[in-house]
């Protein structure tokens, strides 16, 4: 059970994360893409989802990991990402609800590199009855 | 000339248990439900499964073969409705069609079909892109 006065709230992540081109060129070459010249389109969620486990499972909050699975997923990306670049994530609990004692959470993720907005993404994660 | 109806080529992808290891590796998401058959069906699914979001970067991958590479894609979105089931010594397929919904200026919106063994796997699958 999410704690009820976690939803609305934006956690900023601690660090800023670098983004190497050995990451790029591993992800890249799962999905057959040769281009590494920048991120493929999804690569981020690997960012992402590191913050949301380590926000949701905090014992304050309180969302059971083990039983979670993905919703759905969105990407808005205002400029790729490119090995080198440093960003900071922060993610906000955007919505809670429980439906057939399943919990289903929707989550945002927002990722800077500087001052600028570079990915939004918004996540549906479920903790399955 | 691409408008509303254009339809993108066919492509149908494979995806195996070795495929998913890799995945795994590169994305960081280590769950278990997609590498341990004893684990999945312990968790009730019918066999291993792919990452949804495995499924969801090999359709990127379509879109940006047509669109003109990663650097092309504003937005991209999925529900992921059925699992990809992967048994162990077997090569799935992963099907997938696009058709262009939207036509403003530069961008170009497309929606997205992905099927694996006859079934739909994404749902509300969408892409918008500035094809290069």
């Amino acid at each position: 059970m999410l704690a009820p006065d976690s939803v609305g709230r934006t956690f900023a992540g601690a660090d800023s994360i670098s983004i190497t081109q050995s990451e790029i060129d591993a992800f890249a070459a799962v999905i057959g893409e040769t281009d590494t010249s920048v991120a493929p389109p999804t690569f981020t969620i690997r960012i992402s989802l590191d913050q949301f486990q380590s926000i949701l499972t905090k014992p304050e909050i309180g969302l059971d990991w083990s039983r979670l699975v993905h919703g759905d997923q969105k990407f808005e990306i205002f400029a790729p990402i490119k090995a080198g670049d440093s960003v900071r994530c922060s993610a906000t609990i955007e919505s809670y609800r429980v439906a057939a004692g399943n919990e289903i959470v929707s989550v945002r993720s927002d990722l800077h590199r500087g001052e600028d907005l570079v990915i939004s993404s918004w996540s549906t994660l479920v903790v399955r009855a | 000339m691409i408008s509303v109806g254009t339809a993108l080529p066919e492509k149908i992808v494979y995806l195996d248990r070795a495929l998913l290891k890799a995945y795994a590796d590169a994305s960081g998401d280590q769950n278990p439900i997609h590498q341990s058959e004893e684990f999945a069906l312990s968790v009730g699914l019918p066999n291993v499964i792919a990452h949804g979001m495995l499924t969801m970067a090999l359709v990127g991958k379509y879109v940006t073969d047509w669109s003109g590479g990663s650097a092309s894609v504003k937005e991209f979105g999925a529900r992921f409705i059925k699992p990809v089931i992967v048994p162990a010594g077997e090569k799935v397929d992963l099907t997938i069609n696009a058709t262009v919904i939207e036509v403003n200026g530069a961008e170009i919106k497309v929606d997205l079909v992905a099927t694996s063994a006859g079934v739909k796997v994404l749902g509300m699958a969408k892409a918008v892109v500035i094809k290069i």
